[in-house]
């Protein structure tokens, strides 16, 4: 509650939260709300500019890209949410258990997360893409285990903080279990500035999500993914910017608004650690 | 900068190739389809699969394989793309050539333009040129670069402005003007977004660096505005701009791959997405392993740069 006060006096958090929300209510109440079928085609109004029947206008077959941006915000908002918290929770359980254990295992798991972060995110995401086949599940799995790493790292520095302070030597004293140590003691305090991280790592997971989709590696047709709704359009480029405009407006402001509500959240939560990441 | 932490910093860049490099074969181990399966078709008779996966080695130990690809990518051989039938070695080595001429004048102008920017920002804080960069930027580090390069594919290649090309490469050797020509759109879109985020650092570098005690303290020693910022602030902010730029080389090379397939610019990026529709095991190793290294060497660099110019920093 605290938070979520110091939030909304915060300009960048107040907007950020603002436009997450309405993103996730589009999210989930999409489908209701559209106001044409998505897949229904309008041969009379090809390539219509936004006009009161079709809010941002149609495309090639004449469908609402209206309808279909709302309903397309289900599989590009919640995969990539998806994809953050597998990579949040991948990366954050191994930070915890390397920093905590420290010595040979903590540098051997420090050392393979270097290797991997010296593979940029996007290429490392096609490369397990190449080894598990194209889908979009695929793509969040391959997304979740591009962020592991960095995640890893933070959750770990935030450990070698928290490990040496007084409430974990008293359960260490009282001989909790490491796991009860892990999970209890440790992790619970790396929340912040983990959760933090992974509000700017959806921003990043949109824009990954997209753009697999858009090479032609992540959701298929005809779904209405935004990214591959702007691939789909490169045939028709030149006839109108609507169908390229609409999905690509969309994925903007779904990355603005996390990046904003990361933002507000670092410098509500820690405002000192921010740049480490 | 001592002999000890080049030698130690060399090391760690081998240690990191050779991580990279198990990674890289690891994964695309794990690929459904066996290669002899992909060349000869699926109804290919058990006999001929054997006989070709034991021309190709793949009847060996995953180890043994791993041992022979190595010893053949340390020597510049890569094995045959299973897509062309050609040695994968030249031509992912002449698209790398062309991918780096389009990431290095891109990375040029991003330097031409960001850090002046930043630093112009940075001194001008809390004003309208501020907020205005601060704004555009934010619109820059959230828009994915396959949306910007196919609006402006759309708006400057289009036939109202036909401005540029919409695809293809020009050799310099060629015809230079041409060849620039071609390059424009996808350097264009990877400087804007380059800038965006690189402008963003150089800016919140400038303000912490104008706040700092050295700087004030030049300015009660009497010396000029121009002066602090040009002789004083701005060499210190540099340091950190340099680590951004070399981070943001990985960036860059999620860029390039995008950029390359919208402009359809034969680069070690558009070699890659081709080898991964086509599932050609040896140019997706060659191209991943090619383009990994790149970053590290550029981290290396950036590390190298930062120990020279910082005095202070005592590296062992």
């Amino acid at each position: 509650m605290k938070t979520l006060r110091a939030l909304l006096r915060n300009p960048q958090g107040a907007a950020g939260l603002a436009l997450c929300s309405l993103v996730m209510l589009t999210a989930i109440l999409g489908p209701a709300i559209a106001p044409n079928d998505p897949e229904a085609f309008h041969f009379g109004a090809r390539f219509a500019a936004p006009s009161a029947e079709f809010p941002f206008g149609t495309d090639w077959y004449g469908r609402d890209l209206f309808s279909r941006i709302l309903v397309g915000a289900r599989s590009t908002v919640l995969l990539a949410l998806l994809a953050t918290v597998i990579g949040t929770a991948l990366g954050a359980i191994i930070g915890v258990v390397s920093g905590y254990l420290g010595g040979m295992v903590d540098e051997a798991i420090m050392r393979v997360t270097d290797a991997v972060m010296a593979i940029p995110s996007l290429l490392f995401a096609l490369m397990i893409l190449a080894a598990l086949g194209s889908s979009a599940l695929n793509a969040v799995l391959a997304i979740g285990i591009a962020f592991t790493p960095g995640m890893a790292r933070i959750s770990r520095s935030v450990t070698l903080q928290v490990r040496s302070l007084d409430y974990v030597s008293a359960a260490k004293a009282r001989g909790e279990s490491l796991r009860w140590i892990v999970l209890a003691e440790i992790l619970p305090n790396t929340i912040a500035p983990v959760i933090v991280e992974g509000t700017i790592r959806v921003a990043f997971a949109i824009m990954t999500l997209a753009t697999l989709s858009f090479l032609g590696l992540g959701a298929q047709p005809p779904a209405p993914e935004w990214g591959l709704m702007i691939a789909e359009a490169r045939d028709h480029l030149f006839r109108s910017p609507w169908p390229v405009v609409a999905p690509g407006a969309a994925i903007a402001i779904v990355a603005i608004g996390f990046n904003l509500l990361g933002d507000g959240l670092r410098d509500v939560l820690n405002p000192r650690t921010g740049d480490h990441a | 900068m001592s002999a000890s932490f080049l030698l130690r910093r060399l090391a760690y860049l081998a240690l990191t190739a050779f991580l990279v490099s198990l990674i890289v074969f690891g994964v695309t181990q794990l690929l459904p389809a066996n290669a002899a399966t992909m060349i000869l078709g699926e109804y290919a008779t058990p006999e001929a699969l054997a006989a070709l996966n034991q021309k190709l080695g793949l009847d060996q130990p995953a180890l043994v394989q791993y041992g022979q690809w190595l010893s053949g990518a340390v020597q510049g051989d890569f094995g045959i793309s299973l897509r062309t039938s050609q040695p994968v070695g030249p031509s992912i080595m002449s698209a790398f050539g062309r991918s780096a001429l389009l990431a290095a004048l891109s990375l040029a102008l991003v330097c031409v333009i960001a850090i002046p920017l930043g630093v112009w920002a940075g001194t001008k804080r809390g004003g309208p040129t501020d907020l205005g960069l601060s704004v555009v930027s934010y619109l820059g580090v959230s828009l994915p670069e396959f949306v910007l390069a196919t609006l402006l594919l759309a708006w400057l290649a289009g036939p109202a402005v036909g401005l540029f090309p919409a695809s293809g490469y020009t050799p310099f050797s060629e015809d230079p003007l041409k060849a620039l020509h071609h390059l424009a759109l996808p350097v264009i879109t990877l400087a804007i977004i380059l800038t965006a985020h690189i402008s963003r650092m150089v800016r919140s570098e400038m303000v912490d660096t104008l706040e700092s005690d050295f700087v004030r303290a030049a300015r009660l020693r009497g010396l000029s505005k121009r002066q602090v910022i040009y002789n004083h602030a701005l060499r210190n902010s540099m340091l950190p701009a340099i680590t951004v730029i070399a981070l943001d080389v990985g960036y860059l090379i999620g860029g390039v791959i995008v950029v390359e397939e919208v402009f359809a610019f034969p680069g070690i990026g558009r070699q890659l997405i081709l080898a991964i529709q086509n599932r050609d095991l040896p140019m997706l190793q060659a191209g991943a392993l090619i383009m990994a290294l790149t970053y590290a060497l550029a981290n290396l660099a950036a590390d190298l740069a930062y120990a020279a110019l910082d005095k202070r920093i005592q590296y062992k």
